[in-house]
């Protein structure tokens, strides 16, 4: 979904916000109401068995799902950027051989394997989750927060110390808000990761929209995988949409663009 | 010859290069000079068909140029470029033998031409034959591009803007070699500059260019003497006017006998040379190296009022 | 460098990564090193390095391993930094198997011995102390290939001589050693199979946005939305959907492309390499210089020409990165198929998962973390030789 630029056609324009919102409408309505979609999921359903998924309410299902992702990213978010401009100061020089060896050995781990590996440390439910989400998601936000830190315009640099900032002014008012968008960029990155690493989850005990899928793949029953799908995958769109559309107006904002 | 006949594109029903015709001589530089946006590289492009005409024609030696395939075409013109284009990938001799490879010459005619065109430019063959541009400094680069440009003996030699990325003393020396390159090949060169000095400096005939249009086309010394429109003027520099003449005269020419003091001054210098000479160590006279001849001042100022 | 006035003089000389690899080091000694179970479901009692065995074997590879981390301590010495990860690499293995052996001799029959959190800590430090002395040392692309052999050497020279056979995870590899291989073959066959699909159809898709740049902009919203997509809904979502395919075309049933199981999830995981590959052909056909695309088109290159000759060779690190990419990427994404039985190593993932046996867990895991490192050194190197141009004159 791709903002059309400010002088194109008023229906190029409206579109991408039309279905902005009729993908949103579709999701309130998948959570809040899903008996709306028994006609529609009913035919891909094992005959007799049932339609929608009833085991648990999906809105809390949803709300658990997000506010793990939420936690954990909010989390990463705070642990990757601090030690991003821990790094990239004099004194943490020496840590960046290694921080950046972390990074590319960090992300050839796949996230499947963290959570899995993340059980036989911390027993099931919700902590092998939390925990797999919060350092699976540290790495993005760590990698482009390190580049977002390391490629300022030098002349911004340079004028910022000619003015007379002191080196925590030059990092709250210079550095980061230049740097901005592409730590934004990586928290996307590390957002959707999350969001979808947290559906395994389910298969840890963790109460997340992917029992939705899990319950239907166990019963052969296709409605409950393309109803929690659906759901998740609007989710993820919606985020990853939202995200986008705050990262422009920030890089517009910055000349970055 | 080229031919260039009512040579017009449009971009959005607006013309870039407005009905422009001019016919260039085998074995001269021709320079088009204009401010930006005046579709001076516009006209450049379609030479070689890098852009289409909307309408009009251009003919090489008779034959038009939409005769043939645009891509067959440009293998016969060669073209340098600012920023030399050179691909970062090939050492400096496959570069400079691009073009006759393309055009299937065999690998000993390759090599040779290569190291004819390096030691032409004055670079060891065996030192920077097999070099990647990246390990040449910018005045190399330039040379490599237009060495590559001229691999094949093209018809004609297109150049955009070629000397733009260097620094001024390197530029003047490139412009330099580029004259004597010129004169010893005889080629056909077609330069596109902003830089009215510089097409002083190289070319036989400027072609002056301002929004799309043709405004004048004829040698330095009319262009000089008899700016056609106030923009020429302008392109020439009303105050510098008498000093770029002098620039295009030797000494040579004004040389008569008399005695003359001081230092003496080479008869291929040019007068304005001459003049700052003069003026700097205040003297009415110098005398000309190798002759018992002198060139004036009082000489030098006629002649500098004498453009009619 | 500014390093010198934030750097204690007393510590002036020592690499600060060093140090702190050595005190995590001494606090994951700390940690219980082995874990000593009755069985293979129950929880087990862990035990400290130095009480696996007798002082004989624990007291010797206890000071090889400190002597290891120590020598990670000289900033300027990157080669001995790195024979000393190796030397504390080869304490811990030491340690390991003398202690599963020590430890088994007085154990029932069904006793289970597995390393704990204080080996894989040191594992952990012993191999970032490797990786920050090779960040130092910088090795060109051969070097790294040579390396890369030679630790897989090892590995399979530690893994053939049975000296692990004794621990949780071996005795659940030799109970299931024929289903490992073919989960292997079948792990591969999903994660190179599903790339070679994705580049048949990318490079020239990718070509194709770069030259329409109307195309190019719809194709990458389009694959960046696919790509967003969590796994299993994605994995879940094939499932009907190539059910119903193959309800329709009876020829893709004869062909034993079924709704469950293998071809969902290849499917599903060339759907999510499109992107990565698309994007970085495009990219990497970018990455050329505009004055050389401009000065190409000048001297007469057909379009063909220019694509082989001057754009591919110089966009090729980048169309490379976009493969390293994908291999990672499904290489890890291959273990969802285990849920869908597409086999592959998630089966044993999630066995364990379900049967709450850590070590079949790790039977899963690890041959995929390792699978995924592995392609992505390699990946690195060949991208490093891709580049043509020397390294200084870029």
């Amino acid at each position: 979904m791709t903002t059309a630029p400010r002088n194109a056609p008023m229906a190029l324009r409206v579109a991408p916000m039309a279905l902005r919102l009729a993908l949103i409408i579709l999701l309130a309505a998948l959570v809040l109401a899903p008996g709306l979609f028994e006609p529609v999921f009913a035919p891909i359903a094992p005959v007799g068995g049932p339609v929608i998924y009833t085991r648990s309410s999906l809105l809390s299902l949803s709300l658990s799902h997000l506010g793990l992702v939420a936690a954990a990213s909010l989390a990463s978010t705070i642990v990757a950027v601090t030690l991003a401009i821990l790094v990239t100061r004099p004194a943490g020089e020496a840590f960046r051989p290694l921080s950046r060896s972390i990074t590319n050995i960090g992300q050839t781990f796949p996230p499947v394997a963290v959570l899995a590996l993340a059980v036989p440390a911390l027993g099931f439910g919700v902590g092998p989750t939390l925990v797999a989400l919060f350092l699976y998601g540290l790495l993005p936000i760590f990698e482009n927060a390190m580049t977002g830190l390391t490629t300022l315009p030098p002349q911004v640099l340079e004028a910022a110390r000619g003015t007379g900032l002191s080196r925590r002014q030059r990092l709250w008012q210079v550095e980061l808000p230049l740097a901005a968008p592409v730590i934004l960029a990586g928290i996307r990155l590390s957002l959707v990761i999350a969001l979808g690493t947290a559906t395994i989850g389910s298969t840890v005990a963790a109460r997340t929209l992917g029992e939705v899928i899990i319950a239907g793949l166990l019963t052969s029953n296709t409605a409950f995988v393309l109803q929690g799908g659906l759901i998740v995958g609007l989710f993820a769109a919606l985020l990853y949409d939202a995200m986008v559309q705050i990262e422009r107006r920030l890089a517009r904002r910055m000349g970055r663009s | 010859m080229i031919e260039i006949d009512r040579l017009t594109r449009l971009y959005d029903g607006k013309p870039a290069c407005d009905a422009v015709s001019m016919t260039i001589e085998t074995g001269t530089i021709t320079a088009i000079v204009g401010t930006s946006g005046s579709g001076k590289t516009t006209l450049l492009r379609m030479i070689n068909r890098l852009v289409e005409p909307s309408s009009g024609e251009v003919r090489i030696n008779g034959t038009p140029t939409h005769s043939e395939k645009p891509h067959l075409l440009r293998r016969r013109i060669g073209y340098a470029i600012q920023g030399h284009g050179l691909f970062p990938h090939h050492t400096v001799g496959r570069n400079i033998g691009a073009v006759p490879r393309l055009l299937g010459w065999p690998k000993d005619r390759i090599a040779a031409r290569v190291d004819e065109l390096l030691t032409l430019f004055s670079m060891d063959p065996s030192e920077f034959r097999d070099r990647f541009p990246a390990e040449l400094s910018g005045g190399q680069q330039q040379r490599v591009g237009v060495a590559r440009a001229l691999a094949s003996r093209p018809d004609l030699l297109l150049m955009d803007e070629p000397f733009g990325a260097l620094d001024p003393i390197i530029r003047t020396r490139a412009q330099d070699d580029l004259r004597q390159i010129q004169r010893h090949l005889g080629s056909t060169i077609l330069i596109v500059t902003h830089d009215m000095d510089e097409a002083i400096r190289l070319a036989d005939r400027i072609a002056v260019m301002d929004a799309g249009k043709l405004v004048q086309y004829g040698t330095p010394a009319e262009i000089i003497a008899h700016p056609a429109t106030p923009f020429v003027a302008e392109m020439v520099g009303e105050a510098d006017r008498p000093l770029r003449l002098l620039a295009l005269l030797q000494v040579s020419e004004l040389a008569e006998s008399g005695p003359a003091d001081g230092p003496e001054i080479a008869p291929d210098a040019t007068l304005r040379d001459a003049l700052s000479a003069c003026l700097w160590s205040g003297r009415e006279s110098l005398p000309v190296r190798g002759t018992t001849q002198r060139v004036t001042l009082e000489a030098i100022r006629s002649r500098a009022g004498a453009h009619a | 460098m500014s390093d010198t006035a934030t750097t204690p003089a007393g510590l002036r000389g020592l690499s600060p990564p060093g140090l702190l690899f050595a005190v995590l080091g001494a606090v994951s000694l700390l940690l219980p090193f082995m874990t000593l179970r009755a069985n293979r479901i129950v929880a087990g009692e862990g035990l400290p390095a130095w009480q696996i065995a007798e002082p004989g074997i624990t007291l010797p590879g206890l000071t090889v391993l400190a002597l290891g981390l120590a020598l990670g301590l000289p900033a300027s010495r990157p080669a001995l930094r790195l024979g000393g990860a190796l030397l504390a690499l080869a304490a811990l293995i030491f340690l390991l198997t003398n202690g599963a052996t020590a430890l088994m001799q007085d154990a029932g029959d069904y006793a289970r011995v597995s390393p704990a959190s204080g080996f894989w800590c040191l594992l952990a430090v012993t191999l970032l102390l490797a990786a920050d002395a090779l960040a130092q040392m910088r090795p060109g692309p051969a070097l790294r290939a040579v390396l890369l052999a030679g630790a897989l050497g090892a590995l399979w020279a530690t893994l053939a001589s049975g000296l692990l056979s004794e621990l949780s995870i071996g005795i659940e590899y030799a109970s299931r050693a024929s289903g490992f291989a073919r989960a292997t073959v079948r792990h591969l066959w999903l994660s190179l199979g599903s790339l070679a699909v994705a580049a048949a159809i990318g490079f020239p898709l990718g070509i194709a946005c770069h030259r329409v740049p109307a195309m190019r902009a719809a194709t990458l919203a389009t694959l960046s939305f696919v790509q967003t997509i969590p796994s299993l809904a994605m994995f879940g979502i094939m499932i009907p959907l190539l059910g119903a395919l193959v309800t329709a075309l009876p020829a893709l049933q004869a062909m034993g492309i079924a709704g469950i199981g293998f071809a969902p999830a290849f499917v599903a995981l060339v759907l999510y390499s499109l992107l990565p590959v698309v994007a970085n052909t495009v990219a990497g056909l970018d990455a050329a210089p505009k004055p050389a695309i401009e000065a190409a088109r000048g001297m007469g290159l057909t379009p063909m020409q220019r694509l082989w000759q001057v754009e591919l060779p110089l966009g090729l690190p980048v169309l490379l990165a976009g493969v390293r990419i994908v291999l990672v990427q499904n290489i890890g994404l291959a273990v969802i198929a285990g849920l869908i039985g597409g086999g592959g190593y998630g089966t044993f993932v999630f066995q364990g998962l379900n049967q709450t046996a850590t070590d079949l867990i790790l039977l899963g895991a690890l041959p995929t973390v390792l699978l995924a490192m592995v392609a992505a050194i390699t990946m690195d190197i060949l991208v490093d030789l891709s580049r043509r141009t020397p390294e200084h004159a870029r």
